[in-house]
């Protein structure tokens, strides 16, 4: 087995293929759809015994870095309109390469506005694994 | 009792249950419910006769389980009324759990997963730790690799292949938790080896014992991999590296040659050398030959273009490597090795730093990507 994050770029990444308006123009049933298919969707990889964690990401971020020698550390941001916002991730053990492209397939189908499927892209990376203990 | 004579009772346990007629899926689950107890109540409360205790709480949980629901309540009248059993101890019975759990129609994952629950004893949390994954879900690969072989008849006979291979997964991959899977791999595998006199049984028992010998030596304190060629050699364990040749070569003088059996001569003639230079690659040379034509494995191809070589010439080597699928994993490790050995430093640097980026666990990354940098500062001078 192997773990892959599915790495959920709610903009940024390839071209988007819907433009998705923030999810508090949305529907009020469209939102409820949306939440509820996410967790059944988890329950369904509790299910196939793939399920390791998932995370939802507060969408504002501040950039931060080590500022020196016995100085404070340097914020930049929050930024209201970043290019890029990742707005959480899937972690999945699976028995191959390929099932990992699967789930993230399914999981691009979780409804947005009016109940279609937002088509968003995920990033698989795959997670180190543990060395081999026979090596030669 | 420790945990581990513990956990030699359980699979005569299911054993026990599944003898008097109940059903295996059920009867694991009412040991592990009997050996959770066990672990929460034994150290305290020691009972007299530990297999009995574990036979009678995990029946009572049985007949708790099938009473619970009422469409199975024929069967309950049917097993309820069966005699007695007979004497606990039937090793068929076992080797026929290691069978059930290591079945073909499961996949490596859910075998892993079975074999350590139900033959190993372990609780569903030490698997998940082992296996970094969540307790839920490790329950879940449990229930449905359960189900895969509900249809599986306890006395089909099985091949003792699929079980030393389930065996050898769980000795070569996952983390070490709570429970060491090695150590673990090591007590199923000498198991699998009394119950069935097989060669391949004793080969793989051989292998893990001479890898496991070097355990010390394999990394640094800090995690960092110490590869075989730079290992303090008299940190190995002499002890294991003998118990493993005596195995092996007792296997060896029945003539019934396998792929477990010649990766363990390999692993012995590594633990032969005193020095790395006193490795005798021409007669490991000749074992990946044996090798080749057992499993025709490209893997195996790629680490004998390394022995060939260390044997005869790093141009030699690159000549073997010709004949390897390019895209094997670590082919550009081996690569980098030989072309380094040929004095191509550019080359060796390039490819060890493609190496490192196709690493697939960090120990080989960062030793990979020291290489890299190691010929870099040399080739820029």
């Amino acid at each position: 087995m192997a773990k892959y994050l599915l790495l959920k770029h709610y903009r940024g990444g390839p071209a988007p293929v819907v433009n998705l308006d923030p999810m508090d123009q949305w529907a009020p049933e469209d939102v409820d759809a949306h939440v509820q298919w996410m967790r059944d969707f988890a329950t369904k990889l509790q299910e196939t015994g793939e399920f390791v964690e998932h995370q939802a990401l507060s969408p504002e971020g501040t950039f931060v870095r080590y500022g020196g020698e016995g100085r404070p550390p340097v914020t930049d941001g929050p930024f209201a309109e970043t290019k890029d916002l990742i707005a959480g991730w899937l972690i999945i053990d699976v028995e191959t390469y390929e099932r990992a492209v699967e789930v993230a397939g399914e999981y691009s189908a979780v409804p947005g506005p009016n109940g279609k499927p937002n088509y968003e892209w995920l990033e698989v990376r795959p997670f180190f694994g543990s060395p081999p203990t026979v090596s030669e | 009792m420790n945990e581990t004579l513990l956990r030699e009772l359980i699979p005569a346990v299911t054993g026990v249950l599944v003898r008097r007629g109940a059903d295996f899926a059920t009867a694991e689950d009412a040991v592990q419910d009997a050996l959770l107890r066990a672990l929460a109540t034994w150290p305290a409360d020691p009972p007299a006769d530990p297999k009995g205790w574990l036979i009678t709480a995990a029946w009572r949980k049985f007949l708790d389980a099938t009473r619970a629901e009422s469409s199975r309540l024929a069967r309950e009248a049917r097993v309820a009324s069966e005699p007695p059993p007979g004497p606990t101890e039937d090793t068929a019975d076992t080797l026929q759990l290691y069978f059930m759990c290591a079945h073909p129609s499961l996949t490596p994952a859910s075998a892993v997963a079975l074999t350590l629950r139900a033959v190993g004893g372990l609780t569903t949390r030490q698997i998940a730790d082992a296996y970094l994954v969540p307790e839920t879900t490790m329950a879940q690969r449990i229930s449905r690799a359960k189900r895969t072989v509900s249809g599986v008849r306890f006395d089909e006979l099985g091949d003792v292949a699929t079980v030393l291979r389930v065996l050898y997964l769980v000795f070569n991959e996952g983390y070490s938790g709570e429970v060491d899977l090695a150590d673990e791999a090591i007590r199923l595998t000498r198991r699998v080896r009394s119950m069935t006199d097989d060669e391949e049984a004793s080969g793989l028992l051989a292998l893990m014992l001479l890898h496991h010998a070097r355990r010390a030596a394999r990394t640094t304190p800090d995690g960092t991999l110490v590869p075989l060629a730079e290992q303090d050699r008299s940190r190995w364990d002499t002890d294991l590296i003998a118990a493993g040749v005596a195995i092996l070569q007792a296997a060896l003088a029945r003539d019934r040659l396998g792929e477990y059996q010649v990766q363990a001569a390999i692993a012995a003639l590594h633990a032969d050398a005193q020095t790395v230079d006193e490795t005798d690659w021409v007669q490991i040379v000749e074992w990946y030959d044996e090798l080749d034509r057992l499993t025709e494995n490209p893997v195996v191809r790629l680490n004998r273009a390394v022995a060939v070589g260390e044997a005869d010439g790093a141009q030699a080597g690159l000549a073997a490597l010709e004949q390897v699928d390019r895209t094997v994993p670590r082919y550009s490790a081996a690569e980098a090795y030989l072309r380094e050995r040929a004095g191509e430093l550019a080359l060796a640097a390039r490819l060890y730093g493609d190496a490192a980026r196709a690493a697939t666990n960090l120990a080989e990354r960062d030793h990979l990507t020291r290489q890299a940098a190691r010929l870099n500062s040399v080739v820029r001078g």
